[in-house]
C-alpha cells in the first residue's frame, strides 16, 4: 500500500486526527496534511513555519545592489566624459538604478526561495481533488503493514472521517 | 449568508469553465478598436510623424499623457493590494486579484507609449544597458533610463506578485477540469497541494513582496516625475513632482479599480463577494486621495502665483483662464468637486455614486497629465519657442483605443484565472476552534470589517 489518508470536514476532525496519530506514535515528518486555504487557527497548521526565506531577500537584495553599483561603476567608466569637472561615478543619479535593482534583487531571491522550499513543482504521493472542496486530508505515506491497523482506527475516529487507500 | 466551499469553487470558476456567445462578441469589438490602433501606429511608422500632431516645440503630447496616465492607473493594484496585505485589512480579500490585474496590464500598456512615441521603434534597444560598437552606453543620468529601470522592476514584481497567490486556484481549476484544460492548469499550479509549509512559504513570500513592491510603487511614479521636474520648462521644476504625481497615481489607480469591480460584479454576478461595504471603503480611499489631490494643486498653483515669474504665469493664466481654461476647470470638477460630493455625502457613497465619481476621475487624471505637458511645452521661455498642439486622428484613435486594449486584456484574464483569489476568501471564512489562541481570534474578527 502506497498511503492511507482520511478526509475531513473540518479543522477541529483533523487536529483531532493528526493528535490520534502523534499518540498512536507516529512521527509529525510523517504526517501529511492538505487543506484548500491556511490553517493558522489549528496546531497543525503551524507546522514547518521556520523559514530562512527572509535573511534570503535580504542577500537578494545585496547581490541586486551590488550588480547595480558594477554596471554603473563599469558603464561610466569605461566611457568617461568629463562635464565642466563633474564626477564621473555621481552617486546621487545612480542611487536610483541601485535602490531599483536592490528591490528586484529581493524580489526575485523571494520567488525562487518559495519554489525551492515548497518544493514546487514537484508534486506529492497523496492529494485527493476533495481538497479543493474545503476537506483536509490527514494521512500516512508507506505505512508499514504492521501499524496499519493502528493507522486506520486513528483517523477514522474523528465524526465524519472518510477514509481512503491507495 | 456565507457561501460554502463548495459553492465558491462553482461561483468563481463559471466564467472559466462557461463561455457565451456575449464573449466573443465583446472580444471581436475590442479586438476590432485595437486592430485600428495597430493600423494606425503602422501608418505613423509608415508616413512618419508628420502624420501626428507631435511637432516643434510640443513633441509630448498624447503619447507620453497615456504613458503617465497608465503607469498612475497601474498603481490600484500591486500598491493597494501590497498595503492592504500589510495592515491585514480583511476586506481587501475580494478585491485583490481586481487590481492586482490592473497594474499588470496598466503596465504594459503604459511601457508601449514611449516605444510608440519613438517614431522608430525598432531602435527601443537603444535605451537598454549594453555597450554598443561606439562604445557609449546609455546615460544612467537621464530620468528616461531610470524609468526602464523602475518600470520594468515593477512590471516584474507585479507580475510575480500577481501569479504566487493565484497557484493555489490554479490547482483548484486543475481539480474541477478535465483534458487539455486540466493539462494546462496542471502546469500552471506547479503540482500545488496545499501542505502548512507551502502555505507558509507562500505567505511569507507575500509578506516580503508586499513589503519590497510599496517603495518600488512609490519609486516608479517619483521617477515619471522626475521625466519633467529634471528639466527647465516653465512649472514643471517643482520639488512637489514627486508625492503629487504619486498621489495622483494612487488617485486614478483606485477609480480604475472601482469601475472594473463594479463592472465586474455586474457582469459575473458576484454580488455575494463584492459587497457594497467594499465599494464605501474604497470610496472612503478615493475621498481622502482627492482631498490630496486638491492640497497638491493648491500648493502649486499658489507658489506660482506668489512667485509671478513670467514664463511660469504665463502658462499658469493659459491653463487657469485662457485658451486650456475648459479642459482645466473641467479637470477641478472631475478630480475634486465631484468626488468630494459623492463620496463625502454617505447617502451618494453607493456602488453607483463611486463609478459616478470615478469615470470623473479617470477623466480629469488623463486631462491632468495632458495640462502639465502640452501648455508649459508651448510656452516655454523665449517667444521663439511658443507653439500650438493640435491632436490628429492617429493619436486619438491610438490613445482612445488603449482604453479597449487594457478592457479586452482584463476580459481574456477573467476567462482564464478566477478574478477573485478562491483560497483567500475561503481563509478569510473559516470558523476556529473554540480553544483559538485570543490573538487569532482578535485577528480573525478584525478580518470581517
Amino acid at each position: 500500500m502506497k498511503a492511507v489518508y482520511a478526509l475531513y470536514q473540518d479543522g477541529h476532525s483533523a487536529q483531532q486526527a493528526v493528535s490520534r496519530l502523534h499518540a498512536a506514535g507516529v512521527n509529525d515528518r510523517d504526517i501529511t496534511i492538505q487543506s484548500a486555504q491556511p490553517m493558522e487557527d489549528f496546531k497543525f497548521g503551524h507546522r514547518d513555519k521556520a523559514t530562512w526565506m527572509w535573511w534570503i531577500a535580504c542577500g537578494g537584495a545585496l547581490i541586486g545592489m551590488s550588480s547595480a553599483l558594477g554596471l554603473a561603476w563599469l558603464t561610466e567608466m569605461s566611457w568617461p566624459i568629463n562635464v565642466g569637472g563633474l564626477p564621473i561615478f555621481a552617486w546621487w543619479p545612480n542611487l536610483i538604478i541601485t535602490f531599483e535593482l536592490t528591490m528586484l534583487g529581493a524580489i526575485l531571491a523571494t520567488v525562487i526561495t518559495l519554489v525551492m522550499t515548497a518544493r514546487l513543482g514537484r508534486g506529492s504521493d497523496i492529494y485527493d481533488a476533495e481538497v479543493s472542496d474545503g476537506k483536509i486530508l490527514v494521512g500516512v505515506v508507506n505505512p508499514s503493514e504492521s501499524a496499519l491497523a493502528g493507522l486506520e482506527a486513528a483517523l477514522t475516529a474523528p465524526a465524519g472521517a472518510q477514509l481512503k487507500k491507495i | 449568508m456565507t457561501p460554502s466551499h463548495s459553492q465558491i469553487n462553482s461561483d468563481l470558476l463559471r466564467p472559466l469553465l462557461k463561455t457565451s456567445w456575449k464573449f466573443y462578441a465583446i472580444v471581436a469589438v475590442l479586438g476590432a478598436i485595437v486592430v485600428a490602433a495597430l493600423l494606425s501606429w503602422f501608418s505613423q511608422m509608415f508616413f512618419g510623424f508628420g502624420i501626428s500632431g507631435i511637432r516643434w516645440p510640443i513633441y509630448w503630447a498624447f503619447y507620453v499623457t497615456s504613458f503617465v496616465f497608465w503607469i498612475g492607473i497601474s498603481h490600484a493594484g500591486t500598491l493597494i493590494s501590497a498595503i492592504l496585505r500589510l495592515v491585514d485589512a480583511g476586506w481587501r480579500r475580494p478585491v485583490t486579484r481586481c487590481a492586482e490585474v490592473i497594474t499588470v496590464f496598466a503596465l504594459m500598456i503604459g511601457a508601449l507609449f514611449p516605444i510608440i512615441h519613438l517614431g522608430r521603434p525598432w531602435l527601443a534597444f537603444w535605451l537598454f544597458p549594453y555597450p554598443s560598437e561606439r562604445l557609449i552606453w546609455p546615460n544612467f543620468r537621464s530620468p528616461l533610463v531610470w524609468d526602464f529601470f523602475a518600470i520594468n522592476t515593477y512590471l516584474t514584481g507585479s507580475v510575480l506578485f500577481l501569479f504566487l497567490p493565484m497557484i493555489p486556484d490554479f490547482a483548484v481549476v486543475r481539480d474541477k477540469s478535465t483534458g487539455l484544460r486540466r493539462r494546462i492548469y496542471t502546469l500552471l499550479a506547479l503540482g500545488w497541494r496545499g501542505t502548512p509549509k507551502q502555505w507558509h512559504r507562500l505567505e511569507s513570500a507575500m509578506a516580503i513582496m508586499a513589503i519590497a513592491i510599496v517603495p518600488v510603487a512609490v519609486s516608479v511614479h517619483t521617477i515619471v516625475s522626475f521625466d519633467f521636474s529634471m528639466a527647465p520648462v516653465p512649472m514643471w521644476q517643482s520639488t512637489i513632482f514627486g508625492p503629487y504625481f504619486v498621489a495622483g497615481a494612487i488617485f486614478s489607480g483606485i477609480a480604475g479599480l472601482l469601475i472594473a469591480m463594479a463592472v465586474l460584479r455586474r457582469v459575473l454576478h458576484l454580488e455575494q463577494y463584492l459587497h457594497p461595504i467594499h465599494f464605501e471603503n474604497l470610496g472612503k480611499l478615493l475621498l481622502v486621495m482627492a482631498l490630496l489631490w486638491g492640497y497638491f494643486v493648491f500648493n502649486e498653483r499658489l507658489v506660482t502665483y506668489y512667485g509671478n515669474e513670467p514664463s511660469e504665469m504665463a502658462v499658469f493664466w493659459r491653463t487657469q483662464r485662457e485658451s486650456f481654461a475648459p479642459l482645466y476647470w473641467t479637470m477641478v470638477i472631475g478630480n475634486f468637486v465631484l468626488p468630494l460630493v459623492l463620496m463625502g455625502i454617505k447617502r451618494f457613497r453607493t456602488i453607483t455614486g463611486c463609478v459616478i465619481a470615478s469615470f470623473g476621475v479617470v477623466v480629469g487624471m488623463w486631462l491632468e497629465r495632458f495640462l502639465i505637458i502640452v501648455p508649459s511645452l508651448g510656452h516655454k521661455y523665449l517667444p521663439y519657442s511658443y507653439g500650438i498642439y493640435r491632436p490628429q486622428p492617429v493619436e486619438i484613435i491610438i490613445a482612445g483605443a488603449t482604453f479597449a486594449a487594457m478592457t479586452l486584456l482584463y476580459v481574456l484574464f477573467v476567462k482564464i484565472v478566477p478574478i477573485i483569489s478562491i483560497w483567500e476568501l475561503k481563509a478569510g471564512d473559516h470558523q476556529p476552534p473554540p480553544d483559538a489562541h485570543p490573538a487569532a481570534e482578535a485577528r480573525r474578527l478584525g478580518e470581517q470589517h
